[in-house]
């Protein structure tokens, strides 16, 4: 493959891979050398003291290649500014912050998490769902406030065993959600973009009819146009007194203001919450109730994904750069848009 | 025979079930209370604690029947002193509470309850795992304290795929064991003979078990053999990337060797939901992050509770009617 002429060319004609205005998660955690390769070199805007458009007017010609994160948004007018830009690579499970619109219409590949978070995933949906039940971070403090000798017996729980559980977006996630919570006792059923052939769980056409006919609601999908606020006053009517939802995909598939004004009034039983609409800014509100469970968009945050994640982006663009097939490439042919 | 008489012969059996008198421990349902008042004679030992020499040498001989729990239940000083006990009917699974010997010895039938409550401890087995290994309590307490704005939080561990070690595989270990494997963790355990008909290793030495796994949890019965089962030696096998998660009873652990431990580091984390000493708790345990305490609430859903209930209720009705027990002991 011949090195493309670059406007600056690295010592050892290395192609640059190019990361906003944020640095992604893992550098913050681990050090800005976890996405390391022989193969390329990294190009970092946030480090520049250039505000982020003229870092790219001036890089223009030596991109062609960007490691994203959720913090970092790969917009249109990003995209416009890197003539020679061919793939995206993102550390996060949500595209919502890439403009697939524009990668397809540019023939910009993408490349995700592809299902390394799953597992992770749905274990703090059922982590999240049994402490909501059972009260284990309250009870927790409860005992390490030293109130158990004085206050005797702690509230009762509610059993998980027997619930009916409905879950928004049966992909990877959705389906290990329903995988593991089967073997505590509980019945699936869903409501997807489009009905699942080959799976036997019950299929409702919309989340307010899953809403009405579930105990516990999961919320496992894509933050796309069509699911911004999906979860209205009316689901979590239908969802009802008795009902808890837990919430792991974007804060903004739920009517936040609606959810919170739910629970302050008892109108649902609980919930459990990774994601929130203006993360880090939580409802303050939330914070005096002992039937929501609450965690800093951190599902995916084990060592076991993080290293997962480290192998498929620096497999991704090894291949990129190398002409060879990516590991996870995302089909842009098949996802619904997201004007953010 | 005439509907008439036959309902009297029903409020003859309520009135002669209403003269029996039923001696409760201590506050363990006000529904199981109320349901009990509406049946029998029920005493109240709580309500008798200042005078308790007292109280048993005027009531003792009336007390036919004793309703128990994990807290307090029918030793041999109880059982000695109540010459006309004939059941003990404990609002539990567990029977450590209860003299059996000595019931066995006067003939006095004890009932327990098993299976209504199986489903709540795993349940509770399971997330308190999965609470230790993703920090989910810390995480909660860090998004309250305001922290979120400040900073990131840092890393959890994984616990999907973890190795489980189970010591006990009894119903609960059992209902622990299907959970876990839905999480893709190999299945390992210890118990005093190898189970017949499962696919899990069997480990005939529980420091093996500790040493072959990551997460242990205690599931088994509390009987002389299991008590400190879980000592230092297993603590040290589990190892400093150890979670140890006990549902059993607090003295299937001992409980200063644990503390230690995990206070030099040496036990990677622990979920506990039973102690030595109930209520009181190590409160060095307090402070720790990787460690999630729960007050004995195992059991403790509205509906396994009424469950309990009525299976106390349902045993004591079938025994005074001259039917068969519904949960036997022995």
């Amino acid at each position: 493959m011949a090195v493309e002429s670059q406007s600056h060319p690295s010592q050892n004609h290395l192609p640059y891979v190019l990361i906003l205005n944020k640095p992604p998660p893992a550098f913050l955690i681990f050090g800005d050398h976890f996405y390391n390769s022989p193969k390329f070199h990294f190009l970092k805007a946030y480090e520049s003291p250039l505000p982020l458009p003229q870092f790219l007017l001036a890089h223009a010609q030596s991109v062609r290649a960007i490691l994203s994160s959720g913090s970092a948004p790969v917009t249109a007018d990003t995209i416009r500014l890197l003539p020679h830009l061919r793939l995206v690579v993102t550390t996060s499970q949500g595209l919502n912050h890439i403009d697939l619109a524009e990668c397809r219409r540019r023939g910009i590949a993408v490349a995700g998490a592809g299902n390394i978070y799953s597992p992770d995933c749905a274990d703090s949906v059922v982590g999240l769902l049994i402490d909501v039940l059972r009260k284990i971070s309250a009870a927790n403090c409860f005992v390490k406030q030293g109130l158990w000798p004085s206050q005797g017996d702690y509230p009762l729980g509610f059993k998980l065993g027997g619930k009916r559980v409905g879950i928004v977006g049966l992909g990877s996630i959705g389906s290990e959600v329903a995988k593991r919570l089967e073997a505590f006792g509980c019945s699936i059923s869903y409501n997807s973009r489009n009905k699942k052939p080959l799976v036997p769980y019950p299929f409702y056409p919309n989340v307010v009819e899953l809403a009405a006919n579930c105990d516990v609601l999961v919320i496992s999908c894509a933050l796309t146009d069509e699911t911004h606020h999906l979860i209205n006053k009316e689901v979590l009517s239908a969802l009802g007194k008795d009902g808890v939802i837990v919430n792991i995909a974007r804060g903004s598939i739920i009517d936040e203001k609606e959810l919170v004004r739910c629970l302050v009034e008892g109108e649902i039983r609980g919930a459990g919450l990774d994601v929130f609409e203006h993360e880090p800014d939580v409802p303050v509100e939330l914070f005096a109730l002992d039937n929501v469970v609450m965690s800093p968009h951190n599902a995916v945050f084990t060592r076991e994904s993080l290293e997962e994640l480290r192998k498929i982006v620096v497999g991704n663009l090894e291949a990129f750069f190398a002409n060879e097939p990516l590991l996870t490439p995302v089909c842009l042919d098949d996802q619904p848009h997201f004007s953010g | 025979m005439s509907t008439q008489s036959v309902s009297v012969q029903s409020s003859n059996t309520n009135t002669i079930m209403n003269n029996i008198s039923v001696l409760m421990t201590c506050p363990m349902s006000e529904y199981l209370e109320q349901e009990l008042e509406t049946r029998f004679n029920v005493i109240k030992l709580w309500n008798h604690s200042s005078s308790k020499s007292d109280f048993f040498k005027n009531n003792s001989n009336f007390i036919k029947a004793v309703v128990g729990n994990t807290e307090l239940g029918a030793d041999a000083e109880m059982i000695d002193s109540l010459p006309n006990l004939e059941i003990v009917s404990s609002y539990s699974v567990g029977l450590d509470k209860i003299d059996l010997d000595k019931c066995k010895e006067k003939g006095i039938k004890v009932t327990n309850t098993p299976d209504v409550l199986t489903d709540d401890v795993a349940d509770l087995a399971i997330g308190l795992a999965l609470a230790v290994s993703r920090k989910i309590p810390v995480s909660d307490q860090f998004v309250r304290n305001g922290n979120w704005i400040r900073g990131d939080f840092g890393l959890a561990t994984k616990f999907s795929g973890k190795s489980v070690g189970i010591v006990g595989l009894g119903r609960i270990g059992s209902a622990i064991a299907k959970r876990a494997e839905a999480f893709n963790c190999p299945i390992s355990y210890h118990s005093r003979s190898k189970k017949p008909n499962t696919n899990y290793k069997y480990y005939s030495n529980i420091v093996d078990l500790a040493a072959n796994c990551q997460i242990l949890i205690v599931a088994c019965a509390l009987t002389e053999e299991t008590r400190h089962i879980v000592n230092r030696k297993v603590i040290d096998a589990l190892g400093p990337k150890g979670i140890l998660i006990n549902i059993g009873r607090g003295a299937h652990v001992d409980e200063p060797e644990l503390v230690s431990a995990l206070l030099e580091g040496r036990l990677g984390g622990a979920g506990l939901d039973v102690y030595e000493n109930e209520p009181e708790l190590p409160e060095e345990l307090f402070a720790l992050e990787n460690v999630v305490l729960v007050p004995h609430v195992g059991s403790d859903t509205e509906e396994t509770s009424k469950a309990m209930a009525d299976l106390v209720i349902s045993n004591l009705e079938a025994y005074f009617k001259g039917e068969l027990l519904l949960t036997p002991v022995m």
